[in-house]
């Protein structure tokens, strides 16, 4: 029974959170937290949190945080392919529809409209991780005191190599993350 | 037979791989796929690879899950999009429930935080490699409407925190009524002469 209502729940998130990531995290908080009571608010943050440390997409993060505590590991599998379901049947369908249709001239002209818009969106995401590794939570400040110049040289170097070497991003990150907690620790 | 299985563990592998390593959500994984499909495996287009993520941006669920469905389609079919869900899913699935058992520890350890705040600095790198190169691209079309819509869009979602789902559906409604009048003109001009 409860493993049906988690199937239901996040079923439920992953039908209605269209755009990814933050856009989730309401949806996620109105059933696990006010609707079924599965997490007490803060756990919702602490699950928020961890989340954001942890790679993959938090609308899965969730499934798999909130069906493990209330039902062990079948509750998080069961939550998981809940949450990705009405993923996997409407992006099936758009991608039949997609791969049929996109010789046509009005999607041509569609698909060319939206190209230069998803440059946009990827930079709009660097500029949002940019900022938070450069100013912190606290977002841009004109306060030079204010920059953490350890991000600052990270990034230098890290496009610098990225754009020379063409190394795997996977290394980029690794190496960033390491040299990064080296020289936090340390400090 | 044999060239099918090795795409198939290619693709299982490929996703599972990108995605255990995607610190920082949704779009963070857009590049890196990018460069794996796109740049090393060839198996698809710079443009199809935006298309599709203009599909996954605009269905509903995780961009990374639904971004995985359509290249495993692409390459593969649905077979194919079975096995990138499953190479996307699996890593979070199995990393979360571990943290799950200790997860105050790990939410308070110092050395955990210092290495992501380290990575933050790195993804934002590996992020703005990407927004040069795609940039770029669409400036080298020299298309003033391209590069208007890139502008704007940034600014509408950066700036002034527009939901993307409307940004999508007035740039592509932009993009068919730029294509419709090249099209007529086209047709007129092929009377003239």
């Amino acid at each position: 029974m409860i493993l049906l209502q988690l199937f239901w729940s996040f079923i439920q998130i992953g039908m209605f959170s269209i755009g990814g990531g933050m856009a989730a995290i309401p949806l996620i908080q109105n059933q696990v937290v006010d609707l079924h009571h599965w997490l007490t608010l803060s756990e919702f943050t602490d699950l928020i949190t961890i989340a954001e440390m942890t790679p993959g997409p938090i609308a899965i993060n969730s499934a798999t945080f909130v069906g493990i505590r209330i039902a062990g590991i079948p509750g998080a599998i069961i939550s998981t392919i809940g949450c990705v379901l009405p993923s996997c049947i409407i992006v099936s369908i758009l991608a039949w529809v997609y791969f049929r249709f996109k010789k046509l001239t009005v999607m041509q002209g569609v698909l060319s409209g939206l190209r230069p818009v998803i440059a946009a969106l990827i930079a709009s995401a660097g500029m949002s991780v940019f900022t938070l590794a450069v100013w912190g939570e606290g977002g841009f400040s004109t306060n030079p005191q204010a920059i953490n110049l350890v991000s600052v040289l990270i990034f230098a170097a890290a496009i610098f190599i990225l754009l020379k070497w063409k190394p795997d991003p996977v290394y980029v990150m690794l190496g960033s993350g390491i040299i990064g907690g080296i020289i936090y620790l340390i400090m | 037979m044999e060239k099918r299985k090795q795409i198939y563990r290619k693709l299982f592998t490929s996703t599972f791989y990108l995605s255990a390593f995607t610190f920082g959500g949704g779009f963070v994984i857009i590049p890196l796929m990018k460069k794996k499909f796109v740049d090393d495996l060839q198996w698809v287009d710079e443009d199809e690879m935006l298309n599709l993520t203009a599909i996954a941006q605009s269905s509903p669920g995780a961009v990374a899950v639904n971004a995985a469905i359509l290249l495993g389609y692409k390459v593969a079919g649905i077979s194919g999009a079975l096995l990138t869900i499953l190479g996307t899913v699996l890593p979070p699935l199995i990393i979360l429930s571990v943290i799950s058992l200790f997860y105050t520890a790990f939410r308070d350890n110092i050395v955990v935080k210092a290495v992501l705040k380290g990575m933050q600095a790195g993804i934002a790198a590996v992020i703005a490699d990407v927004v040069i190169n795609l940039g770029s691209n669409v400036l080298k079309e020299k298309d003033m409407i391209s590069a208007l819509i890139m502008a704007g869009a940034f600014i509408a979602t950066y700036l002034l925190k527009i939901n993307v789902v409307y940004i999508i559906l007035v740039c592509g409604c932009i993009g068919a009524v730029k294509i419709l009048i090249q099209t007529k003109k086209v047709h007129k001009d092929g009377v003239h002469k």
